[in-house]
């Protein structure tokens, strides 16, 4: 093609993508531009969040305000964790977040593949009610519920937070299902052919596939559970019993006025995650979009 | 010999046929069982009970509509949680779209240090809810907050009270939602990267510059994505309970500015125990999430592009 244009084409041609070029630098400059200064704003909370929990109680109150503590009150940190008390609502939420995010694994993938991978009448309409049930509020089934837990002597246990999650999440299910669908379906007919049972193929083919899906499941699924605050305010009485979320509300409550304790308490709930994330990160961002995808 | 190939295959797919119904429902039977039990149930049983008098420590006993009668025309606190929550999703909704493809737009001009960008817009999705309520509450503190220290350093405005004052209270909240945009960014980000160059390139050919290109190739191709980023905003603004729970420790402060529907549905259940009369505010939730979806469903048929998939 090249060979065939003109020499005047040619320059003409190069003119173009020149220019184009310079204004594709342009606009890359001007978007620059513009996400340098929001993105300050988006981390002047958490500057403000870190600058404040390692201020004295006395250089909280000074007005104006300064960014760097002079002394570094460092024992914010070990004071919060000592008042939380951190460790054993850390101990309380990662019990209750091992055995729901077991349960999710296990019930969500075998649904999953139910509905992925085995062809039967009523299928599509479970698909349906699943991807309905994610529209549902909250609120809507928690009453009937919290009565029927009331009656099962479950309140003030962490059964409430753990036994549903064995039965499956809606949300997750949808996830392993557009995953599963992926997988090429002739593995699964020369396992058949093999002689495997459904189980089998389920266990050894499809499974070991989908190990980034079934990672996605299990993080966003310890993530909840890191946050879930309405849940255990519900079900948990027992200050001993408390999550970390439901604990540092209460904190709150406590200290309500020395700020340099609270930041470092929320800090020490939100370091951890940061780190997941930055241990995570393609299986995060690659979960959030698999979920708007085909949504 | 013909008869035997085709006779034979054909039993074994009858079996197989018999063998898929019973694995299939097996397989999904922790489900179909989770349902019942969590959702067909539960909901079935709170539309018993929102007519009933429950305080569940007495058996429910038969009201009529008398609970949705108190409800519409003698609880200034449920009109006003409604209020408060259509206000939210009603601004917090709109801006939060156009925030949110607005950022993205830019983070998929192939600007470098993406991934940096990206990673700073995440990050306050992290934070947990209810360390997000105090933070802001900290940032908001019209006395000694940055907010309104940075307003007098830079702008020399004396800050408004934030969420110490009915009038601001709302517009903070929403504020924070829009910190929080970094999820909608991640599946917007997504949806544009799956926008094919050659879309771009002919719109270039035919003359459309940068806003023409954005109007009428980026935004129709992601009408899908962001039609499922309204309908997750929509069901989170119907549900929006902890940050603003936290914030206001449950009372909805000041001047029940920050009482949100979820929030009197619990104080109701939880705290007073009239689980008849939460019941039906749950099941008003219900029909208005029912309703609302489907709404935003019907309508997409007509603004929801899905050629491109």
């Amino acid at each position: 093609m090249a060979g065939e244009t003109a020499p005047s084409q040619v320059s003409t041609v190069s003119g173009n993508v020149r220019r184009r070029r310079l204004w594709r630098r342009i606009g890359r400059l001007w978007g620059h531009l513009a996400l340098i200064p929001l993105s300050i704003v988006y981390m002047i909370p958490f500057f403000w969040m870190l600058s404040t929990a390692l201020k004295t109680d006395r250089q909280v109150m000074v007005w104006p305000p300064v960014w760097i503590p002079n002394p570094v009150a460092w024992d914010n940190f070990p004071r919060a964790i000592a008042f939380f008390p951190f460790w054993r609502f850390l101990a309380n939420t990662l019990t209750i977040a091992v055995l729901a995010m077991l349960g999710i694994l296990i019930s969500s993938s075998l649904v999953a593949y139910s509905l992925a991978r085995i062809r039967w009448p009523g299928r599509d309409l479970l698909f349906g009610i699943t991807v309905a049930t994610m529209m549902l509020p909250y609120q809507v089934t928690i009453i009937p519920l919290f009565i029927q837990f009331t009656r099962f002597k479950w309140i003030n246990t962490y059964l409430p937070l753990i036994v549903p999650a064995w039965f499956g999440g809606a949300f997750y299910i949808f996830l392993l299902r557009q995953f599963f669908m992926t997988i090429p379906q002739e593995l699964s007919d020369a396992a058949r052919m093999d002689g495997a049972s459904e189980f089998r193929t389920f266990y050894q083919i499809v499974l070991p596939l989908a190990r980034p899906a079934l990672a996605t499941v299990l993080l966003f699924e310890f993530l909840a559970r890191w946050r879930d605050f309405q849940g255990p305010l519900i079900y948990l009485q027992d200050p001993r019993k408390y999550t970390i979320s439901l604990g540092l509300s209460y904190f709150r409550l406590e200290h309500s006025t020395e700020w340099q304790l609270l930041m470092a308490a929320s800090l020490t709930l939100t370091i951890p995650i940061i780190i997941l994330y930055f241990l995570t990160q393609r299986t995060f961002i690659q979960g959030i979009a698999l979920t708007g995808l085909k949504g | 010999m013909m008869a035997e190939a085709s006779a034979l295959p054909r039993r074994l797919l009858r079996t197989q046929r018999q063998r898929n119904v019973v694995n299939g429902l097996l397989f999904a039977a922790p489900w179909i069982l989770g349902l019942l039990l969590f959702y067909v149930y539960p909901i079935f049983s709170s539309l018993y009970y929102s007519f009933c008098d429950y305080s569940i420590l007495q058996a429910p006993k038969w009201a009529g509509v008398r609970n949705y009668l108190t409800l519409f025309t003698n609880d200034e606190k449920f009109i006003k949680s409604i209020y408060n929550t259509l206000y939210y999703a009603f601004f917090a909704l709109p801006l939060g779209l156009v925030w949110g493809v607005g950022i993205a737009l830019l983070l998929n001009m192939k600007v470098k240090g993406v991934s940096i960008y990206r990673t700073i817009y995440f990050l306050p999705v992290l934070v947990p809810d209810v360390a997000l309520g105090i933070l802001w509450l900290w940032v908001f503190n019209p006395q000694l907050g940055i907010l309104n220290a940075l307003l007098w350093k830079w702008f020399h405005i004396v800050g408004p009270g934030w969420l110490s004052d009915p009038a601001w209270a709302k517009p903070s909240v929403i504020i924070i939602s829009l910190w929080g945009v970094g999820q909608a960014v991640v599946i917007y980000l997504a949806g544009l990267q799956d926008v094919p160059q050659e879309l771009y390139d002919a719109a270039e050919v035919d003359g459309a510059n940068a806003w023409q290109r954005i109007r009428h190739v980026t935004i129709p191709m992601i009408t899908p994505v962001i039609l499922f980023n309204l309908i997750i905003g929509l069901i989170g603004a119907f549900q929006y309970f902890t940050t603003a729970y936290v914030i206001t420790t449950g009372d909805g402060r000041p001047a029940l500015s920050l009482m949100f529907y979820a929030m009197y549905l619990y104080q109701n259940a939880f705290v007073l125990y009239k689980m008849g009369y939460a019941s039906a505010m749950a099941w008003l939730l219900f029909l208005a999430a029912v309703v609302s979806s489907y709404a935003l469903f019907r309508s997409s048929a007509r603004w929801v592009y899905y050629g491109g998939q």
